[in-house]
């Protein structure tokens, strides 16, 4: 066991782990953080995507020891003072989910997304969706939301 | 594979709830329930008095004194929006907004008995009772204003959960139309529902019911259910499927830190304080498995056609006058002017991979009773196998189903609630049990394999004259054909599996449609018919027809002329209630052979639509879960053991493999509403293959047809995806 404080949504969270248990183990069994989800623990899926330092990983193949000195930024996170972020907006307002289980992931890999390519086009937000998986099939929405978070975030920019 | 689902017919419909308590429950207000004894149903809209509630109530509506309606019903939400839309269909029905309702549902201790939420059933079962108890509770609440006002009730207005006297002179809310007192009535079915075509609430795209809780990760599945004191479970599994235990040695696990084996004959589990460890423990368990010689997908379809289930197994033939074992296909009346044609067709196992793997969390009170929060389409049915294993009388065994990361018809059964509950029991602690994605793919259960094998005669205008159809071990839904046909024989032959195999989304439905649809666009080509002219020719379904012209119109069928790498394709059909045409097009790459779906265009029709984006997004989610059993998805096996139990080995549809699209709606405001969650995925495979025929010359006609890798077994498969 090792002792680590985590820097979670901008706080700190002291937690006793092996180095080499995984960020998502971490999270979801011990500090019970749920949101992040876990679909297969092979990196194939995308449904434990968080952030770190503003950049998306599968927290599933993270090891916490590496994800330490990092800001760490979960679905927990996103809102702020009761205000959704444009892409949890926008996946409200596109209903582009179903079951909803790939939605915390969709919506971070969408964050990270939106922050290297303001405007993405259809071609390139398939491409760096492709690693998350929706089993209900939701991926047209799941495309339209994120072009739809990208139009407001441009919008207010511009404000 | 049925069997999952006849298990649960007989199972005695029970409320576990007494009077008593069912009111302890609530302060006061309305309770109505729903009965369709006959006895009760001339009781219809009369106090329930001092009776005990009725054995028989499916669901039931609660009316607070501050105004809060809360619904209860077994069924569950799994993603297929019925949440949202029940919710929509009471609101109608009461006339107060879609906000005012609450579902509880899937808790076996505050709803009523209920089968399981499979077979698209809810909507056309579930809808039309809730709705009858909306309006009783409707019609008794203005009655109660009617009386205190001592007024005549047909003058008295309704609107938004308060009733108004004549001229707005005075109205009260439904809370406080109630007084506080605990009223119950009970209801037959024949009260007056709403028309569809008045519906202000039902009918419109409400947006998912608690959406908001879903993009912040507040919403607990039920792999997130955490409880104080909780440990986490792992399960030793063979290295093959009916494997026996030869030795086992646990010493390093049991070193580890809090670590606690259970065994029980050849059940070894164990808990451990924290999931890491308990990861650590199971591997560090060293057994030794025999595992037997058993059949792989090489010789899966021979295996199946001779190894069957005793006849009676077999479903339900469409003609009585079909053979009850099976021979060789009737040949069909000599007609020196009727071309005559045979095909086989067959479908591999594949898997749901919900993306919530199965979870389940147990927990044993001080006075025995257990209550476990786990993922199923059947809470009901998990009760009754915990109740069986552990011994329990019904009343110490509670199942609630938090909305769950999805199931596909895959989460029918209660492993993982057998599991956390038994080694909650030796633990003395709650326990949280996750399978791993691994023993998803390996120790669920499977879609079944199937073969399908037509015979059908065609004259030369087109008439179709014979038909027989049989499927091996896949099932009989889809099974009878839609065209008209005089004296079709159809018939489902049960086999004995050897993977585990149970419900899937349409079940049968896939397997047979592909075979059917894909055997009638061969019929079209044998007699140079254009296939949507030759399948218009054989119908009289005027329902099928109307989804066959709405989909062939949006996508310009008449104009679409394949090429050697642009090929064009429909398949249509219904089951279930739902009506369905499909119109695919693939772009195939000349040089690698591979094929991409570029665009789908689906009509669907299932009578009044409750909710048209929920519909919308079912039959899109439909045609992207199609593609992967259409074209790459199957469960590779061997020697009882699956060898691609991984994402990375075993592929499903991504963002990449994702069409363009388009939905046609049908609303038929003058036919009640059916189930639309599998109906939808039905005419993909065919037209895909269809189109794939139509480009290349090539009949493909076995599932995948474009695998990544070839799968053991098919004839070489000369397209990949």
């Amino acid at each position: 066991m090792s002792e680590f404080t985590l820097n979670i949504n901008g706080a700190k969270f002291p937690v006793s782990a092996p180095a080499d248990e995984t960020l998502l183990s971490v999270l979801r069994n011990r500090l019970n953080l749920t949101g992040t989800k876990y679909g297969c623990g092979e990196g194939e899926c995308g449904a434990c995507t968080v952030l770190l330092d503003g950049h998306a990983v599968k927290s599933c193949q993270t090891l916490v020891a590496d994800a330490a000195s990092a800001k760490i930024t979960t679905i927990e996170g996103l809102e702020q003072h009761g205000q959704l972020t444009p892409v949890q907006q926008a996946f409200l307002d596109e209903n582009a989910f179903q079951c909803g289980y790939c939605t915390s992931g969709m919506i971070l890999r969408a964050t990270a997304l939106l922050n290297d390519l303001p405007h993405p086009t259809e071609a390139q937000i398939i491409a760096r969706m492709n690693g998350n998986v929706c089993r209900c099939g939701t991926y047209p929405r799941i495309v339209d939301a994120v072009q739809r978070a990208s139009h407001s975030l441009t919008k207010g920019a511009a404000r | 594979m049925n069997s999952l689902l006849a298990e649960s017919n007989n199972a005695p419909r029970s409320f576990a709830l007494d009077r008593r308590t069912f009111l302890q429950l609530f302060g006061g207000g309305l309770i109505v329930c729903l009965t369709d004894r006959d006895l009760l149903a001339q009781e219809s809209g009369r106090g329930f008095g001092a009776h005990d509630l009725p054995k028989e109530v499916s669901a039931w509506i609660h009316i607070a004194a501050d105004g809060k309606i809360s619904v209860f019903t077994g069924k569950v939400e799994v993603g297929q929006n019925i949440r949202t839309s029940l919710a929509q269909l009471v609101a109608e029905e009461l006339m107060v907004p879609f906000e005012a309702i609450t579902m509880v549902m899937g808790d076996t201790d505050l709803t009523p008995w209920d089968q399981g939420t499979f077979g698209s059933q809810t909507t056309p079962q579930m809808g039309p009772r809730l709705r009858t108890m909306a309006a009783a509770a409707r019609q008794t609440l203005v009655e109660m204003a009617a009386k205190k006002w001592s007024c005549d009730a047909a003058a008295l207005i309704v609107g938004n959960g308060k009733v108004t006297a004549p001229n707005a002179s005075r109205s009260l809310t439904y809370g406080e139309l109630t007084q506080g007192e605990k009223l119950v009535t009970t209801v037959s079915a024949n009260v007056p529902l709403m028309p569809a075509k008045d519906w202000k609430v039902a009918g419109t795209p409400v947006p998912k019911a608690n959406g908001r809780a879903f993009v912040t990760g507040k919403h607990q599945y039920p792999s997130d259910i955490t409880l104080p004191g909780m440990m986490f479970g792992k399960v030793l599994r063979p290295t093959g499927f009916n494997a026996t235990l030869d030795s086992v040695d646990t010493a390093a696990a049991e070193k580890m830190p809090g670590v606690k084996i259970v065994r029980d004959g050849d059940f070894i589990g164990l808990v451990a304080p924290d999931a890491y460890t308990a990861e650590q423990a199971i591997s560090a368990i060293k057994a030794k498995w025999t595992v037997p010689a058993q059949p792989s997908n090489k010789d899966i379809f021979d295996y199946l056609k001779t190894n069957l289930e005793s006849p009676r197994g077999g479903g339900r033939p469409q003609t009585p006058a079909a053979p009850a074992a099976p021979a060789a296909p009737a040949a069909p009346a000599a007609d020196s002017n009727a071309i005559q044609l045979t095909q086989s067709y067959t479908v591999q196992y594949i898997a749901h991979t919900p993306l919530e793997p199965r979870a389940a969390v147990a927990q044993w009170d001080s006075t025995g009773k257990l209550t476990v929060w786990t993922g199923t389409q059947r809470p009901f049915g998990v009760k009754d196998e915990l109740v069986a294993a552990f011994h329990l009388d019904p009343s110490k065994v509670r199942v609630i189903q938090p909305d769950m990361g999805s199931g596909y018809g895959g989460k029918h059964t209660g492993d993982a609630a057998v599991e956390a509950a038994r080694l909650a029991k030796a633990a003395g602690q709650p326990v949280k049990v996750v399978w791993t994605r691994e023993e998803e793919f390996t120790w669920a259960y499977l879609r079944p394999a199937g073969l399908m094998e037509l015979t059908a005669s065609v004259q030369r205008d087109g008439t179709i004259t014979a038909w027989e159809h049989h499927n091996y071990n896949s099932g009989n839904a889809g099974l009878p054909t839609p065209y008209q046909i005089t004296n079709p024989v159809t018939q489902y032959h049960a086999s004995k599996s050897p993977l585990r195999q149970g419900s899937y989304r349409g079940l049968a439905s896939t397997a047979n449609h592909f075979a059917r649809e894909s055997f009638m666009d061969e019929l079209a080509h044998a007699v140079n018919m254009d296939p949507l002219a030759f399948r218009l020719k054989n119908l009289s379904d005027p329902r099928l027809v109307a989804v066959l012209n709405a989909a062939t119109e949006k996508f310009a069928w008449a104009q679409s002329k394949s090429t050697p790498t642009r090929g064009f394709g429909i398949g249509c059909g219904q089951e279930k209630g739902g009506w369905v045409a499909t119109c695919a097009e693939i772009a195939i790459d000349p040089a690698t052979r591979k094929v991409h779906v570029t665009r789908v265009v689906q009509a669907w029709e299932s009578g009044a639509i409750v909710n048209p984006d929920g519909l919308r997004n079912q039959n899109m989610g439909a045609i992207v879960q199609g593609i992967g059993g259409a074209l790459f998805e199957a469960i590779r096996f061997s020697d009882g053991r699956i060898s691609n139990p991984h994402l990375a080995d075993y592929r499903v549809p991504r963002f990449a493999d994702t069409p363009h699209v388009e939905i046609v709606l049908i609303d038929r405001k003058d036919i009640p509403s059916a189930g639309a969650g599998e109906t939808g995925l039905v005419g993909l495979a065919p037209a895909l293959g269809n189109a794939i025929f139509a480009a290349t010359g090539a009949r493909v006609r076995n599932l995948p047809m474009a695998p990544s890798e070839p799968v053991a077994g098919l004839a070489k498969a000369t397209l990949t995806s």
